[in-house]
């Protein structure tokens, strides 16, 4: 016994051991840059020069001078860009959440070519975001683009359209580019839930001769919920902090600008690293509401296994 | 006889969609390769199929900007982002799927939950302390950077992995006495190949497609990563953008990625559903 318990502080030694600089980095590369930004978000920091500045408190949320109101919480711009993010979030991850479906549903059944098919559905989650981002700028351009001419030569518009410049098009632009690029990702997760499901229940559905959409709603969907609810989590919370096709799709578009967007433009672009990391804060605090939400849903187990 | 028709109906429904499906994922990427093959007047006529096929843009690419630094680059800092994180990875997630101790569910917790960091909310932090260290619009530094979107994945994905190979396996070796590292070496690497390729395919292309850290982080032409050089390629107006440079630019960037994605792709489907977490 004693032996035992010997060799379990041993072990339990060489644990910490092994975690150490893997814990060192990621305190270093995570914990204190983040700890840094939320300090700077009390701060006038300025990116010219980084080591002056001084802490001003709430003044970069929420400030008033001779009756006027400042900062954030004030800024149209602001609540415009979380507006954004909001709205880009629920459309595209539902859109991806339903297309998503159909594309794991018409890979879970068995026809000739399924491991093509399934190959070409990967193809859009292996492009880089930017090269998306850029193959449909392309795509969308508004004279050369093969979108317009497609559409009108389905008679569908009559004249082009210029989807990513102007305001009422260009949110429906990302969504579309973003819902091309993650589909797969929904898709290939659904896929996975799908094929740890039970056979005998839909032998027996069958022999009933139940309608497979009957089938699908009664039987398939509460099976797969818990998993379509974490990919569904895990792909807002992606949504949540876009930030890359929006930069190249839409550039300086106040209709598609999200918080992250808006953040590094305030950080680098104006150089107001002090207001740009209040943003930043906000941001992360919406996020953190989200991964709480995400780890209760789905019932994370994190402490099973081992010894 | 009206069963008969409605089974045929429903499979040409069927092959409708897959056609769909195929159609909308691949045909982008078919028409970048297209637009990559044409110059001068044919860039600006709508083709479906291609009309005429040149290397010039592939050409002028490498010669109009430093684009074969970039490449280099790319490669070189996810090598070490791979490198880097699946050492530290491996290690850690053995103490984290086979060792019980205090405090262990709290730890995956915190990792998992850096892993879902937005970016931006680290990038002000992460500026001051790469420019603090000298690595600004250096290589190292950037690799630093990701090692945040890299490490905690890594280590979440590998210690799902590690918890589902079976106890018997190390019990023999500490019976001997084997220590612990001895014990990551001798029994646990060889049965993990599989998933470290798996996971440090996951982090390659999420350190070759990494787009905030790299365009904040480098400042000059020839320090930038391939996503940061294809999305600064620009024309004197928005009417003379070089689309086929672009395009030609963004397929050798893309092309590795589709073909190590397409023979690793059960691989991939596995550590993504392992990485989402099972509820």
């Amino acid at each position: 016994m004693a032996q035992a318990s010997s060799l379990t502080r041993a072990r339990r030694r060489s644990a910490w051991i092994f975690l150490a600089p893997m814990l060192v980095i990621l305190a270093a590369v995570a914990g204190w840059p983040l700890l840094r930004t939320f300090y700077f978000g009390f701060t006038d920091a300025n990116l010219s020069d980084l080591s002056s500045y001084h802490f001003i408190g709430i003044e970069n949320f929420y400030a008033v001078y001779d009756g006027e109101t400042y900062g954030l919480l004030t800024d149209p711009d602001w609540w415009q860009a979380v507006w954004n993010t909001l709205f880009f979030s629920v459309i595209s991850v539902s859109l991806e959440t339903a297309l998503g479906m159909i594309v794991a549903l018409v890979l879970n059944q068995n026809f000739r070519g399924r491991a093509l098919v399934r190959a070409a559905v990967l193809i859009p989650w292996a492009i880089p975001t930017i090269v998306s981002a850029r193959m449909w700028n392309w795509m969308l351009h508004d004279q050369f683009g093969i979108i317009n001419d497609m559409l009108m030569k389905l008679g569908i518009i009559s004249a082009p359209i210029a989807w990513t410049a102007s305001p009422e098009w260009a949110m429906s632009a990302v969504i579309l580019v973003d819902v091309w690029k993650t589909t797969p990702f929904m898709a290939l997760l659904i896929l996975a839930a799908l094929q740890m499901l039970p056979g005998d229940c839909y032998e027996a559905a069958r022999v009933d001769g139940i309608h497979p959409v009957r089938v699908f709603f009664k039987v398939t969907l509460p099976l797969i919920k818990p998993a379509v609810m974490v990919a569904v989590i895990f792909r807002a919370l992606d949504a949540l902090r876009v930030f890359d096709v929006i930069y190249v799709l839409t550039p300086n578009n106040p209709q598609t600008t999200t918080m992250s967007v808006y953040a590094r433009q305030q950080l680098v672009d104006f150089q107001e690293v002090g207001y740009g990391s209040a943003a930043s804060t906000l941001l992360f605090i919406v996020i953190a509401f989200c991964i709480m939400a995400y780890i209760m849903i789905g019932r994370v187990r994190l402490d099973e296994g081992g010894h | 006889m009206n069963n008969k028709f409605r089974k045929l109906l429903g499979k040409a429904g069927f092959w409708l969609l897959v056609t769909v499906i195929v159609l909308f994922a691949v045909f982008p990427f078919y028409y970048a390769i297209l637009t990559s093959f044409e110059t001068g007047s044919g860039l600006f006529q709508v083709n479906y199929l291609p009309e005429s096929v040149t290397l010039a843009n592939y050409v002028s690419v490498f010669k109009g900007q430093p684009f074969g630094h970039n490449i280099f680059n790319s490669v070189f800092v996810s090598f070490m982002v791979v490198a880097l994180s699946l050492l530290l990875g491996v290690t850690a997630s053995y103490a984290l799927a086979r060792v019980k101790f205090a405090g262990r569910g709290l730890l995956l917790l915190t990792i998992l939950s850096v892993s879902m960091f937005p970016q931006v909310a680290v990038l002000s932090g992460m500026f001051e302390l790469i420019r603090g260290v000298g690595l600004y619009n250096n290589m190292f530094g950037l690799a630093i950077s990701y090692m945040m979107l890299t490490l905690p994945f890594t280590v979440w994905v590998l210690t799902a992995f590690m918890r589902e190979l079976p106890r018997e396996l190390e019990e023999a070796a500490v019976m001997d006495g084997a220590s612990p590292w001895i014990i990551i070496r001798r029994v646990f690497l060889p049965v993990m190949w599989p998933a470290m390729v798996t996971t440090g395919l996951l982090a390659f292309i999420a350190a070759w497609n990494e787009f905030l850290f790299a365009l904040t982080f480098t400042l000059t032409d020839d320090k930038r990563t391939v996503p940061v050089a294809i999305a600064l390629i620009s024309g004197a107006s928005q009417h003379e953008m070089p689309w086929g440079n672009i395009m030609a630019a963004s397929v050798i960037v893309t092309l590795p990625l589709i073909v190590l994605v397409l023979i690793f792709q059960r691989r991939i489907v596995s550590g993504l559903t392992a990485g989402a977490v099972k509820g």
